[in-house]
């Protein structure tokens, strides 16, 4: 018993490196998921990103059926790489808005005339504030808010070909 | 080189072409936030906000408090917490709703709940532990 008490100290030694360099050489990078999944849109008001287009409101949220909140940003290159996925659901009548962040309604024209335009509403968020108030920590990201306007579910990067089914199942969920 | 047999307009053409090629930024055109790298008028509010900033954590750039990141996002974060210290919101008001979103992750000031109990208690037990197989041998060698 004594031998094996003897052995203790060594054993812990050996688990605190072997923590310590299991640390030092997993990627540090983590998804940050939003914590406002479940709950409601935060209360926002954004003006219009592109004339001609309606801004969006978490009013807008509550008529019903549930929607997709698509993140964006004209400056965004997996931006891009969604946009055919997100033409896609469109197509599929899935209702789609947006929120461009840091954006210029010129540079935003620009991207929806050459990546397609699945958007009914954008809102133009100047300065992030309404992407901090959902907890999303970049670009591209979309929610799926359902008809009373709770949050059900976050998709974080750009919607792969290979995404598009969860997203829909997402949204059917939502209904 | 490449270009190597190439005309001199052809050169100049190649030039042009990536002189002219738009990078592909991950940053927007737009200019900082106001307050973003602009400190609050009243000294008091932006020693609180400067405070708070510091234990904040950036969200694209993990592992730096948005007080020392040069990211859009931290710029757009500091400009969120001076605009609101400057309208008189407390701080620790701020990064509850911050953590509201974020979870603690977004916290450098972590709360004492069950699963962070351990960081506080280790230490005094480790010492009480120690303190105790300590007695023991000072005991033994008087004897």
């Amino acid at each position: 018993m004594k031998r094996v008490v003897l052995w203790v100290p060594l054993g812990l030694f050996v688990v605190l490196v072997v923590t310590v360099a299991l640390g030092l050489y997993s990627p540090a990078e983590r998804t940050i998921r939003s914590q406002m999944i479940g709950k409601p849109v935060p209360t926002f008001t954004l003006p219009e990103a592109v004339p001609g287009r309606p801004g969006l409101a978490s009013a807008g949220f509550k008529a019903g059926e549930p929607r997709l909140l698509n993140v964006f940003a004209s400056w965004c290159g997996p931006c891009i790489a969604e946009a055919p996925q997100l033409m896609e659901l469109a197509r599929r009548g899935v209702p789609i808005d947006a929120i461009a962040i840091r954006d210029r309604p010129a540079d935003v024209a620009e991207f929806l005339e050459k990546w397609g335009d699945p958007y009914q509403r954008i809102g133009s968020d100047r300065d992030s504030s309404v992407q901090l108030a959902l907890g999303s920590s970049g670009v591209p990201e979309t929610f799926v808010i359902d008809g009373n306007g709770i949050i059900r579910h976050q998709h974080i990067g750009d919607i792969r070909p290979e995404n598009v089914t969860e997203v829909l199942e997402a949204y059917e969920a939502a209904r | 080189m490449i270009t190597k047999g190439l005309s001199p307009s052809a050169m100049a053409a190649v030039w042009l072409l990536l002189l002219s090629a738009a990078p592909l930024s991950a940053e927007s055109v737009m200019p900082p936030a106001q307050y973003a790298y602009t400190q609050l008028p009243d000294p008091k509010q932006e020693a609180a906000a400067a405070r708070l900033m510091q234990t904040l954590r950036c969200l694209v750039c993990q592992g730096q408090s948005i007080a020392d990141s040069d990211a859009e996002m931290a710029a757009d974060m500091r400009a969120m917490v001076r605009r609101r210290i400057q309208a008189g919101e407390a701080p620790e008001e701020i990064r509850s709703w911050l953590v509201q979103r974020y979870g603690n992750w977004v916290s450098y000031d972590p709360p004492v709940e069950p699963l962070t109990w351990p960081l506080w208690a280790a230490p005094i037990l480790l010492l009480a532990g120690g303190l105790y197989l300590a007695r023991g041998r000072f005991r033994r060698k008087s004897r």
